[in-house]
């Protein structure tokens, strides 16, 4: 590749191939962009974690392009967002074409007022590398290159995993085991669980290519265009002059030749004209799959990211998905590692991330419809949609050329607290929902979310909470941090601006207003004035021990 | 719910727009013209109770397999 070179990661020989081996919290197997924020996401919570990977590097060739804002906030609370936005390239409209003409634009994040965009493009490797990264800034973390995982033994609350190297075989334990081998998972076969689901037959080709050019940095998607009659085709822009081509093949296509450049080169040359100067940094042939394993959890094996689930990428849903699996699980971890919480907590991780799997393979699947469809009435009805929708709005909505990844609203979620009847909240942030940004002002920078990091947050609208419920919910066994939004005279706890009401707004917040925040951000409860005992509720609700939490509150 | 009582005034008059509607058409384009005629009236109606009511009309007494009720795809 001309603009990336893989990192070569040195091995290390294991301590554990002559001493005792150790027993650790949690060990992650597999090292992609998953696995690794898994090991981050731990490693600041201050827990020790193993990470085991078979390999030495990074993702040879790109997979993953498209980040996504929810990813990126995530990654921001990881301590890496700001690398990953600085090297993408971000971008907020795409463009369909129909036959040889532009149907209609659409832009994903129409209101400002967000710090992240609606997404970024960045190779996967690139990705990876700044997790590897970040990770080896962290005290907490080992990272094992060259370990692979050959057998899971569960025993009790003991996971024994057995690991082979180049200088042979050891075993290690743990308490916890994050299963993030990717979609042929090893790890689910050892432990003879499967992943069940449909695989899309038809082919696509997957280039990278360099290309100094001055195409905006949009997403173009193109059906029956002029230089690929009657499939489909995609160009999208990456970091360093890299672009992303994807050409349906069909189902009868032979993979092997269409790998080989004297495929390739004809099908680009007609794409992006004979004049235009580019070479092939990588290509692949793919078929696409949804699945999901029926549950993410099997004892103490916890499954992320495309072990546990795999969509095709008409969504950017993969990776994308797995870093919101990350987020959602390692905080329920650190409480039932101190024992702040029980094991529904854990259970509570494979509730809400097989329903956003589901959305997710739902979404992706009506993508895959629409961009392949399936037999001559589909096709049908597919090419009136794209033809209507060039003079008539309401046929836009039904053009889906990818719905791109957003995150879950849980909103059926059993660690929700219901709004109270009288509450009269409108808008979007029902309990489920993750927090939206807003500007704000204050000691910890402009943006809401950075005030909503680490642990439980309650977000209260004027100096509503007195300053000695502000001291006993930091001191709880399970603190609460208390966040006021106010003006220059309030005083007291953490205090934030909100100079434009745009927070205010979007959380349709009144004076006394108190929203509560998990550490994954996303809303707990809600109610229109503070009550110290409805948030020790909802937090017990949330730990599933009402009554220890009660008691040390007390 | 979907009025299945007369409700076009001039019945003939629409029915020989639709034939007419298809003049000169092959096959394929007529197919096309349905699909679309289709999506704009299904839009202009909107809402998707009287429009499930309404393909599961249509599909009776079509052959294959009867559509179950209200269940959503995917
Ligand atoms: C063409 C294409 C385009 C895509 N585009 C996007 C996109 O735009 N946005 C998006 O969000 N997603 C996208 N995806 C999906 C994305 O690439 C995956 O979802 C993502 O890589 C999954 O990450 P993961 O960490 O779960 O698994 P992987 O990336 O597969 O990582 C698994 C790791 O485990 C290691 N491993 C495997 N077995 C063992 C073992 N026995 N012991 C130790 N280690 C092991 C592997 O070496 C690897 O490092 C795309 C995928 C493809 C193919």
């Amino acid at each position: 590749m001309k603009t990336y070179t893989n990192p070569v990661y040195p091995y290390t020989r294991a301590a554990d191939l002559s001493g005792a081996p150790r027993r650790w919290p949690v060990i992650v197997a597999g090292a992609g962009p998953v696995g690794l924020t898994a090991a981050i996401d731990l490693a600041q919570r201050g827990i020790d974690v193993l990470v085991l990977d078979d390999d030495n590097t990074v993702s040879v060739g790109s997979r993953a392009i498209c980040w996504s804002k929810r990813a990126l906030e995530i990654l921001d609370r990881l301590g890496c967002g700001e690398r990953l936005v600085k090297k993408g390239v971000e971008w907020n409209v795409g463009r369909i074409f129909f036959r040889d003409e532009q149907v209609f634009d659409f832009n994903l994040l129409p209101e400002t007022g967000h710090r992240r965009p609606a997404f970024i493009n960045l190779q996967q490797y690139w990705v990876e590398q700044f997790l590897v990264e970040r990770l080896g800034e962290l005290p907490h973390a080992e990272l094992r290159w060259k370990n692979k995982v050959v057998g899971v033994t569960e025993r009790g609350d003991d996971v024994t995993v057995k690991v082979s190297t180049p200088d042979g075989e050891y075993s290690v334990h743990a308490d916890w085991l994050i299963v993030a081998d990717g979609a042929k998972s090893p790890i689910r076969g050892m432990l003879v669980l499967e992943a069940e689901g449909q695989v899309f037959r038809d082919r696509f080709l997957i280039a990278d290519i360099h290309m100094t050019s001055d195409f905006p940095t949009e997403r173009w998607s193109w059906f029956d265009p002029p230089f690929h009659r009657n499939q489909s085709a995609l160009l999208h822009r990456q970091a360093d002059n890299v672009w992303r081509v994807d050409f349906q093949l069909g189902w009868e296509a032979d993979p092997e030749e269409e790998k080989k450049p004297e495929h390739i080169m004809p099908r680009l040359k007609a794409m992006l004209g004979d004049t235009a100067d580019f070479e092939i940094e990588w290509a692949s042939v793919y078929t696409f799959q949804c699945r999901r394993m029926r549950s993410f959890r099997q004892g103490r094996s916890l499954f992320v990211g495309d072990a546990a689930h795999l969509v095709s990428p008409f969504g950017a849903r993969g990776a994308n998905s797995g870093i919101q699996d990350v987020d959602n699980l390692m905080w329920k971890l650190e409480l039932v590692l101190k024992q702040r919480a029980t094991l529904t907590l854990i259970d509570s991780y494979d509730v809400e991330r097989t329903f956003a799997a589901d959305e997710n393979i739902r979404a992706t699947t009506r993508s895959t419809d629409f961009i392949t469809p399936k037999g001559k009435t589909s096709r049908i009805f597919r090419d009136a949609v794209l033809m209507l929708a060039k003079r008539h709005p309401f046929a836009r909505r039904l053009v889906n050329a990818g719905r791109l990844s957003v995150p879950a609203v849980l909103r059926d979620s059993p660690l929700n607290t219901p709004d109270a009847a009288n509450s009269e909240f409108e808008g979007a942030m029902i309990p489920g929902t993750p927090a939206v940004d807003a500007p704000v002002t204050g000691p910890r920078g402009d943006w809401l979310l950075a005030y909503l990091e680490g642990g439980f947050t309650l977000l209260a609208f004027g100096a509503v909470v007195p300053e000695s419920n502000v001291a006993a919910l930091a001191r709880s066994p399970i603190p609460i941090s208390v966040v006021q939004v106010g003006d220059r005279s309030t005083t007291g706890a953490c205090v934030i601006e909100d100079p434009d009401g745009v927070l205010a707004a979007r959380y349709d917040a009144k004076p006394g207003t108190c929203y509560l925040f998990r550490p994954d951000q996303h809303v707990c409860a809600r109610w229109r004035a503070f009550d110290p005992a409805r948030v020790r509720a909802a937090l017990a609700r949330v730990t599933g021990e009402s009554a220890m939490v009660e008691r040390e509150a007390a | 719910m979907l009025n299945t009582e007369p409700n076009i005034a001039a019945s003939d008059d629409f029915y020989q727009e639709l034939i007419d509607l298809h003049r000169d058409l092959s096959d394929e384009e007529s197919a096309l013209v349905n699909a679309k005629l289709i999506l704009l009236l299904a839009n202009h109606i909107g809402d998707a109770a009287v429009l499930r009511e309404a393909m599961q009309a249509a599909r009776e007494e079509v052959g294959g397999t009867p559509l179950p009720l209200g269940e959503e795809k995917g």
